[in-house]
């Protein structure tokens, strides 16, 4: 639509000049989100852990699922936990212009308007969903819209600016995938599926606190109250080594119940001294950048202790598939 | 005066290039889901579904 009303018609004015002079008003700029932008709103490297153990939920759930069908519920976990991440990102823009970690996500430079992110989020959460339920299960499909709900209502708008135990709570968030996996394929939730949860959801808090630790000021500066900013340091060395030490008998569980066999129980029981073994450390190097290093490097540990448990778990159930 | 008119340019050039890359990925991630619900559908019907007695 174009405005004349600031166009004076005098001796000497061109059509040129008039319309250089015309105000364009034709509603929102036109986007300079790239497709790049658009993906980087999807969070990838958290979709890759959500993708992997949704997998090993399938592979670990009793029963098949038609390849076909398989693809359509991993796809529909992706793209639900991508959709997560881009409403996240539209809900925490504020703060993430202002921590270094999070200053080049595509809202905070000003790629992608939140507006953009609101709407592709939004859309992309209610097709996920919908797809899995229509094709695969509504089990599945309402696992998956509960987890979606979750991780934005709970999690994200209501406990990570209200409490320091906001990742215990909506971490549980993180932990739903194995349980959709095994869900889209059996259609139901027993308790292996549960334990796999457990594991992630006892993870989570150690995980997320070694990272606080070290981006600590971050946090102060967004007036987040992470674990370490209210409570402080020590408490939170505590506090990882207090849930370290609930997490490994139950990343052991899944050999106890027959879920899996000898070598699942062997690995989690080394991979939970490393893990215990960098709670430990975390705890008793408390000053300088030796305890920033530490923290790094049990977050990282963390990462690969989730990976190689849940890849043992994938391969003994493959092997054991082969063997028949 | 003259690099501000050809900065513009570009911005408008690069602004066209990807509105055009985005209706792509759009394009693309429709036909994809379309394939999808089709083959999911046959998957459902079973491989009988062409066998059935007229």
């Amino acid at each position: 639509m174009k405005r004349l009303s600031n166009t004076r018609w005098t001796r000497g004015t061109t059509v040129a000049n008039v319309d250089a002079s015309l105000d364009y008003d034709i509603g929102a700029e036109p986007s300079q989100a790239s497709v790049g932008d658009y993906f980087a709103l999807l969070k990838p490297r958290v979709m890759s852990l959500v993708v992997f153990t949704a997998f090993v939920g399938m592979i670990a759930a009793p029963g098949t699922l038609h390849p076909v069908l398989a693809f359509i519920a991993l796809l529909s976990i992706a793209v639900g936990a991508g959709a997560s991440g881009a409403l996240n990102m539209w809900y925490d823009a504020d703060i993430d212009k202002e921590m270094a970690r999070t200053a080049a996500r595509p809202i905070p430079r000003g790629n992608v308007t939140e507006q953009e992110a609101l709407a592709f989020g939004t859309f992309l959460s209610a097709i996920s969903c919908v797809m899995l339920g229509l094709l695969v299960n509504w089990v599945a499909g309402g696992l998956l819209a509960f987890t979606i709900a979750f991780y934005i209502f709970v999690y994200t708008m209501w406990l990570k600016r209200r409490t320091p135990y906001n990742i215990v709570i909506g971490g549980a968030a993180g932990a739903f995938p194995p349980m959709i996996g095994w869900a889209a394929v059996t259609g139901t939730v027993s308790l292996e599926s549960i334990v796999m949860f457990l594991i992630i959801f006892m993870w989570t808090p150690p995980h997320t606190w070694a990272l606080a630790l070290y981006r600590r000021r971050d946090y102060e500066r967004v007036r987040v109250p992470m674990l370490p900013v209210a409570s402080g340091e020590a408490e939170t060395r505590r506090q990882i080594m207090l849930y370290s030490l609930a997490l490994v008998p139950i990343a052991i569980l899944p050999a106890f119940i027959g879920m899996v066999g000898v070598t699942y129980g062997v690995v989690s029981v080394v991979l939970g001294g490393g893990f215990l073994w960098h709670a430990r450390r975390v705890q008793t190097t408390t000053e300088g950048r030796e305890a920033d290093n530490v923290a790094r490097s049990m977050f990282k540990f963390s990462i690969l202790y989730l990976f190689v448990l849940f890849a043992t778990l994938l391969g003994e159930h493959v092997v054991a598939r082969i063997i028949g | 005066m003259l690099s501000e008119v050809e900065d513009k340019k570009d911005d408008s050039d690069t602004a066209t290039r990807r509105q055009r890359a985005r209706s792509i990925a759009i394009g693309l991630g429709l036909f994809f889901m379309v394939a999808l619900f089709y083959a999911a559908t046959i998957v459902h019907m079973g491989a009988n579904v062409a066998k059935r007695a007229m």
